[in-house]
């Protein structure tokens, strides 16, 4: 692997920057593997970056349909944060966030993460309350949030509208200072080319249409539309279309897939220092490097594979960022899209073994997963590897919507998020 | 936005539904001789197919009524809108949009 730094651009910008590599190789899929992923986004190819870094697995594959980051990595508002109410989620979200801050160098890519901070609005005693009792919670689980007043939140986010008089007026913010945000191409790419270099195969534009099972139960091979790929284990981080996958053996999984939409302004000169989100009048803004608003909208009602939605749920979104920053009201929107997020019932994820021996599933993020891709992909790799989960993960089985142990964030949050 | 035919009311804007989630999910008989695993199969597995879904709408801004529908999830369209009750019809191509 060509090594990025300093000395290199300088020496790539006095030689007309000839001598760059290739940063991942496209190779042909082998006839087997010790382990097969399939979905090339940021969990998927994380996941095959620490089975090869750190559990010495290097016949490894990443398969992907279309091209490695297009879902829903390349298409999320990248949010990165780690205050959830309970300890599980903590724990997980937290353990992501600490590989963040480290990732741009372990990696040797940058990932542009910016813990610029993300400020939660409450506009009601009831808002107020539970926002409160998050962020004792997070104390408690050494997460860092703290609490501000709307003078606090206004002195944080200038451009924040405090008035009294507005329908949702802002009472006060939790801010969690180490969250912020991330390149999200950049992430799969950074993973995509470490992986790579520890001898990891991205397979792109290969779908899997089935998948065989031995004698005994256990996955044996994949059916592509590149051939038929031998393995021991798969690991599913297919996203919204997990069920797709998981269809194909037969198991049932509590997964809806829902469009979720983004959507960016015009740039406009810095504004926005932090992240703001709002879960009671559901908005949620940053601003990008380029100078664009990054505004997530919610989910479309009903179930979709379409990656695109309807116009009344992103207007909902703008009136309330509107409401919020009344100097954005001018702002015109250049591009909206969608993709397909696979929701649980309790808005937490899965990262277990399944009923089947050999096949792992990692899903159900919903609509906040890119903030959970190192983490996500570090404990999912243990998984595979070790055959049983990684003390962290341990909570977030199938088996829980059977045994009643739901780490519900859903009713925690009181909205998608 | 969605234009949904209410079997009662006719077509109307999305926003006068609730979404109901997928159809024919029936509650399980003989409660009682339920094991976790079978509750859990009935309250949270669902099929979330790629293609033909049946599923639920309640025209909750009309009549109030709930129905089924057929759509297809990788286009959106409606392939056929029935009433509560009714057997699934047949999954056939979505109609040509005139």
């Amino acid at each position: 692997m060509q090594l990025f730094s300093a000395l290199a651009l300088i020496k790539e910008g006095l030689s007309g920057q000839r001598g760059w590599q290739a940063q991942w190789r496209s190779p042909e899929p082998k006839s087997s593997y010790d382990a097969v992923i399939i979905g090339g986004g940021g969990h998927g190819l994380g996941t095959a970056y620490y089975l090869a870094s750190e559990h010495r697995l290097t016949r490894v594959a990443v398969l992907e349909k279309g091209w490695i980051g297009g879902g829903n990595t390349g298409r999320n508002t990248t949010i990165i944060r780690s205050n959830y109410l309970f300890d599980e989620s903590a724990a997980l979200y937290d353990h992501a966030l600490k590989l963040w801050e480290d990732l741009a160098r372990s990696l040797n890519y940058n990932v542009m993460f910016s813990p610029r901070g993300v400020m939660m609005l409450a506009h009601s005693v009831h808002d107020e309350q539970i926002i409160k009792r998050h962020v004792h919670a997070n104390r408690c689980n050494g997460v860092d949030n703290e609490w501000l007043t709307p003078q606090e939140a206004k002195v944080f986010c200038p451009a924040l509208n405090i008035e009294p008089n507005i329908r949702y007026p802002v009472l006060g913010a939790a801010l969690q200072r180490r969250g912020g945000t991330a390149r999200h191409d950049a992430v799969a790419w950074g993973y995509a080319r470490a992986a790579d270099s520890l001898g990891v195969d991205i397979i792109e534009n290969c779908e899997v249409k089935g998948i065989n099972r031995g004698a005994d139960g256990s996955v044996e091979s994949l059916q592509t539309n590149r051939g038929l790929i031998r393995t021991p284990k798969i690991g599913v981080c297919a996203a919204g279309n997990t069920s797709v996958i998981m269809n194909k053996v037969g198991v049932r999984l509590p997964l809806e897939s829902f469009p979720l939409q983004a959507l960016v302004s015009e740039p406009l000169k810095p504004i926005l220092p932090c992240v703001v989100m709002s879960n009671g009048i559901h908005a949620y803004v940053s601003q990008s490097d380029k100078g664009e608003l990054v505004i997530g909208a919610g989910t479309d009602a009903y179930t979709s594979y379409t990656q695109r939605g309807a116009l009344h749920v992103n207007t909902h979104t703008l009136e309330a960022i509107c409401e919020l920053f009344p100097a954005f009201r001018r702002l015109q929107m250049l591009r909206n899209w969608g993709g397909i997020v696979d929701v649980t019932p309790d808005r937490s994820p899965i990262i277990a073994k399944t009923g089947i021996p050999g096949l792992y599933v990692n899903c159900g993020w919903g609509t906040g997963g890119f903030k959970a891709t190192p983490g996500s992909a570090h404990v999912f790799a243990w998984t595979i590897a070790k055959d049983e989960p990684h003390p962290i993960n341990a909570p977030f089985t199938i088996e829980r919507f059977r045994d009643g142990h739901l780490i519900d964030e859903a009713a925690a949050a009181a909205v998608a998020h | 936005m969605l234009l949904i035919a209410c079997p009662y009311c006719g077509e109307r804007p999305e926003l006068e539904f609730v979404y109901g989630g997928e159809a024919h999910i029936a509650r399980p008989a003989a409660e009682a001789d339920l094991t976790a695993g079978q509750w859990a199969a009935f309250l949270y597995a669902r099929t979330n197919d790629r293609g033909v879904h049946a599923e639920r709408w309640r025209h909750t801004h009309g009549c109030g009524r709930f129905f089924n529908a057929l759509r297809d999830t990788t286009t959106d369209q409606f392939i056929a809108i029935y009433k509560a009750g009714e057997a699934r019809p047949p999954a056939v191509a979505a109609p040509e949009k005139p």
